[in-house]
């Protein structure tokens, strides 16, 4: 017997296996693999989460791909719907589609440096990309996470972040706009570190995550670096509804930011990007 | 003063300078190290000398009433702290504390600003170097007023 199509328009029932607080506001749910939908992911690709009741966000995976039955979200409570799944504990439902969108371009990665630029909750989306980039490292030439983020204590994956520091094979560096003592880490920017990175503008792919407005500066910053547009990948924020390019709410420019994106390269959305009304 | 010459000729910030240039900013310069927790700068004080950062972290610090010692920037190898000395009065706006040990070529501000009113083409070469610094700051600070990972409802 076939096995039937799935409908991608309605929420499998989905059980929140563990919560895990990562900063004041930011929460990482844990959903359950039983009953969560039975796909392996992209890095970079997002689910549609339903909080009952509130309303359906777009939200990245943040965990393993190599680990499809630990389906992982970083959400961070700033609306309506994305308060309600924060407030979510162990063993409550929502509702979940997906996976959707296009994913970070680790093939085309593979024999050049690459560098990950996250800000704020933009780590999460690439943690996956990290997760693989680390599990296959002899792929890769030199790895360097450059993470900025508002002050120390809303900076993300402690302890994931330490261990990664202690690599040989991977440069990470944190900087926070503001701080008060004791930090004793950069502030600054994460501009500031591109700048500091010495990249290898000829074999460097970046991939970049975070608000968009700081996308934008980071793009031009990796471009004083000498990165071709080309070598730029980022991961863009719309107003996604349907997930499948079909509603058009996520339209930017020629772009449904659902199907074509979210991640996509730099020379493709530029001039969209500077467009103040898109 | 020739190893002197030769770590400013290396330094980013003077990158590809003419090695005469090179010599007349010797001239102003000499070594200096930090402790931890020493300031390099203090808020209010004459901006006479400014720094080449050579290795350490030096945090720019502010003190506002109520809310303590805020670190606004950090500066590390490679890079320039202090440019108050550019323009009257000629005073630090910030503190500026060593966060490790830290190695600096220290430029004594007048006598720099003196070899630049005497040669102009030297004070255009520093001028150049010194506004690409200061737009880039300034970029940089636009970008952490706007508090992109703040919420914004």
């Amino acid at each position: 017997m076939d096995t039937p199509l799935l409908d991608p328009l309605r929420p499998h029932i989905a059980r929140v296996r563990s919560t895990r607080r990562e900063a004041p506001d930011v929460w990482t749910l844990e959903l359950d693999a039983d009953q969560a939908p039975p796909c392996g992911f992209a890095p970079g690709q997002f689910n549609m989460l339903t909080a009952f009741g509130v309303g359906e966000v777009p939200i990245s995976f943040s965990g393993d791909p190599a680990e499809p039955g630990r389906v992982r979200h970083t959400v961070r409570a700033v609306g309506a719907v994305s308060s309600a799944l924060t407030r979510l504990d162990c063993g409550a439902v929502l509702g979940v589609r997906g996976p959707f969108g296009t994913g970070w371009p680790l093939p085309e990665a593979v024999g050049r440096d690459v560098v990950l630029i996250a800000g704020g909750l933009g780590i999460a989306p690439l943690r996956p990309a990290l997760y693989q980039l680390l599990a296959e490292r002899a792929r890769y030439g030199r790895l360097s996470l450059l993470y900025g983020t508002r002050g120390p204590r809303d900076i993300l994956f402690r302890r994931e972040l330490e261990a990664w520091r202690a690599r040989a094979d991977l440069t990470v560096e944190v900087t926070v706009d503001h701080a008060t003592h004791p930090w004793h880490g950069h502030v600054g920017v994460v501009t500031t570190l591109i700048e500091r990175a010495r990249l290898d503008s000829d074999r460097t792919l970046a991939l970049v995550c975070g608000p968009e407005v700081m996308m934008r500066f980071a793009a031009e910053a990796l471009g004083a670096a000498g990165l071709a547009a080309e070598a730029i990948f980022l991961s863009l924020e719309r107003n996604m509804h349907c997930g499948l390019g079909t509603c058009g709410h996520c339209q930017l420019g020629g772009l449904l930011v659902c199907r074509d994106g979210p991640v996509v390269r730099y020379d493709r959305v530029r001039d969209a990007l500077r467009i103040r009304e898109l | 003063m020739e190893q002197l010459e030769q770590i400013i000729a290396a330094h980013p910030l003077f990158a590809g300078l003419r090695p005469e240039y090179a010599r007349l900013i010797g001239g102003c310069a000499h070594n200096v190290r930090f402790e931890p927790g020493q300031l390099l700068l203090r808020h209010g004080a004459s901006a006479d000398e400014f720094y080449l950062l050579r290795h350490g972290t030096v945090a720019l610090v502010l003190t506002a009433a109520g809310r303590g010692a805020l670190t606004v920037q950090t500066l590390g190898p490679g890079e320039l702290l202090g440019v108050s000395w550019l323009v009257a009065p000629y005073r630090w706006m910030y503190d500026a504390q060593a966060l490790e040990t830290v190695g600096a070529i220290a430029i004594d501000a007048a006598c720099l600003r003196a070899k630049s009113a005497a040669d102009h083409d030297l004070g255009f070469e520093l001028a150049q170097r010194f506004m690409g610094v200061l737009v880039r700051r300034l970029h940089a600070a636009r970008l952490q007023l706007l508090d992109v990972y703040g919420t914004h409802r």
